[in-house]
């Protein structure tokens, strides 16, 4: 069965997925990835504000092809999610509730979806084109001159995922061990 | 003695087209055996990524579209005829028809100049990779690939040594791929490199990800173990996209060479089910 999601994302919503659902987000999703995730703990570290509010939010892990004219966004298919997981726990901790990207998550970084009841989405890795089909809308927020790096909003209709982690910690990965 | 003389903007033409049309359209190799796999699943989870998947490829190819947003690092294998001579520089003729493709196919632009300090992005996807050996002959044949990183990162080598045997290296290649687990986008194509010094087994292992997974190592004690180590990766379970189920790759391909009296050393270099590559000759 899939589950539905409106975005924002609720505490409701949030304690009822669990690993291995599939799910469709409807709504506005922030992107960033290395580049970004690296400046927005800098400027954590230095004391200042961050020039986006997270609170809220679902960030989605994506450096996107070119859009082709015509379309709305290039290929936007999820990166590793693991490369993040240093910065991972810091933004839980202000307010971000959930995560999509794809592969495993650091220990860590599940210790702190579990303290912050968040959640992280698996997006099919690879399948870009056809996950571009459901961003109807993007929009600069920062780093421009990051480039496919930048943190930008996507206007998403029934995003495809998988819940990969749940408020629990239950892990879609774990059968593997 | 006769030389053929080619003009340096076919090479940037013929370049730009690999570099797009790998992007655009994936392999009928892999492209059957996404199908076949999903088939052979009876996990309904499995069944519906690998659909997911072969949707993808089926846009990708029919709107022009990259397969992937990560349109990789470009890498091209140069067979050079020793009877032919570029009218023009031939490296800066294939990082042209990178520079071509990659801004005029809606490629994503993927390269740093910098890998450790500045980090700041190229903006042409260049440079190229570019490995050349010189052959016999008036004809140039280049097999290019994009390489996506979230599958190369997951690569690794080891220098084995020759008491390791053959057991060793299929316990090597099997410990990469489960090390990599969910990560590098399964199912993957698993490219394994044997032989050669620490450089040589790495650019094997490359090359092995750039063959057809339809054909088989010629040597057919490398062919069974192709054979016997897809299995055997099939039985892990990672399953497409990670997320459980029989097919954690597509194939396994070996290339091999001789080495050291001392060595074997093995490179894994590991793809994710993407595999992009084109070949022309000119």
């Amino acid at each position: 069965m899939t589950k539905k999601i409106n975005l924002p994302i609720t505490d409701e919503d949030i304690k009822n997925l669990k690993a291995g659902d599939s799910v469709l987000l409807t709504g506005k999703i922030i992107t960033g990835r290395d580049a970004a995730h690296k400046r927005l703990l800098e400027l954590l570290e230095q004391g200042k504000s961050l020039p986006v509010d997270l609170r809220g939010e679902v960030i989605y892990y994506v450096g996107p092809a070119p859009a082709k004219p015509g379309y709305a966004v290039g290929p936007a298919g999820p990166t590793s999610s693991y490369r993040m997981d240093k910065y991972t726990p810091a933004l839980l901790d202000l307010g971000l509730r959930g995560m999509i990207g794809k592969g495993a998550r650091s220990q860590e970084v599940i210790d702190s979806i579990v303290k912050n009841k968040a959640v992280y989405f698996a997006a099919i890795g690879g399948a870009a084109a056809l996950i571009a089909k459901s961003i109807k809308q993007e929009e600069l927020l920062c780093y421009e001159d990051l480039g496919t790096e930048a943190v930008r909003r996507y206007t998403v209709k029934d995003f495809p995922c998988v819940v990969a982690i749940d408020c629990e910690g239950n892990n879609v990965y774990n059968r593997n061990d | 003695m006769d030389i053929r003389v080619i003009n340096a903007s076919e090479i940037t033409a013929a370049v730009k087209k690999l570099f797009m049309d790998c992007n655009y359209f994936i392999g009928k190799d892999i492209l059957d055996s996404l199908e076949r796999a999903r088939e052979n699943e009876s996990s309904p989870v499995a069944k519906s990524v690998l659909s997911q998947i072969i949707e993808n490829d089926r846009i990708a190819a029919a709107e022009e579209i990259p397969i992937c947003q990560d349109t990789g690092m470009a890498v091209l294998f140069v067979e050079y005829g020793d009877k032919v001579a570029v009218d023009g520089d031939f490296e800066g003729a294939v990082q042209q028809g990178v520079r071509e493709a990659y801004e005029e196919g809606y490629l994503r632009k993927s390269v740093v100049s910098d890998p450790v300090f500045d980090r700041v992005n190229t903006r042409d996807n260049t440079p190229a990779i570019i490995h050349t050996k010189i052959i016999s002959g008036d004809k140039i044949r280049i097999t290019a690939g994009g390489k996506g990183f979230g599958s190369e990162n997951m690569s690794a080598i080891k220098m084995l040594t020759p008491a390791y045997g053959a057991e060793g290296v299929k316990q090597f290649v099997l410990d990469t791929v489960k090390a990599a687990g969910p990560n590098p986008c399964p199912p993957i194509v698993v490219g394994v490199g044997i032989g050669g010094t620490f450089e040589r087994a790495a650019q094997l292992a490359k090359k092995a990800t750039f063959r057809s997974i339809d054909t088989r190592n010629p040597d057919e004690r490398y062919a069974a173990m192709e054979d016997e180590l897809l299995e055997k990766i099939n039985e892990m379970g990672f399953g497409p996209a990670g997320l459980g189920g029989k097919t954690t790759a597509l194939g396994v391909n070996i290339e091999t060479s001789p080495t050291h009296i001392a060595g074997m050393p093995v490179a894994v270099n590991i793809c994710c089910h993407a595999a992009r590559h084109a070949d022309v000759e000119i």
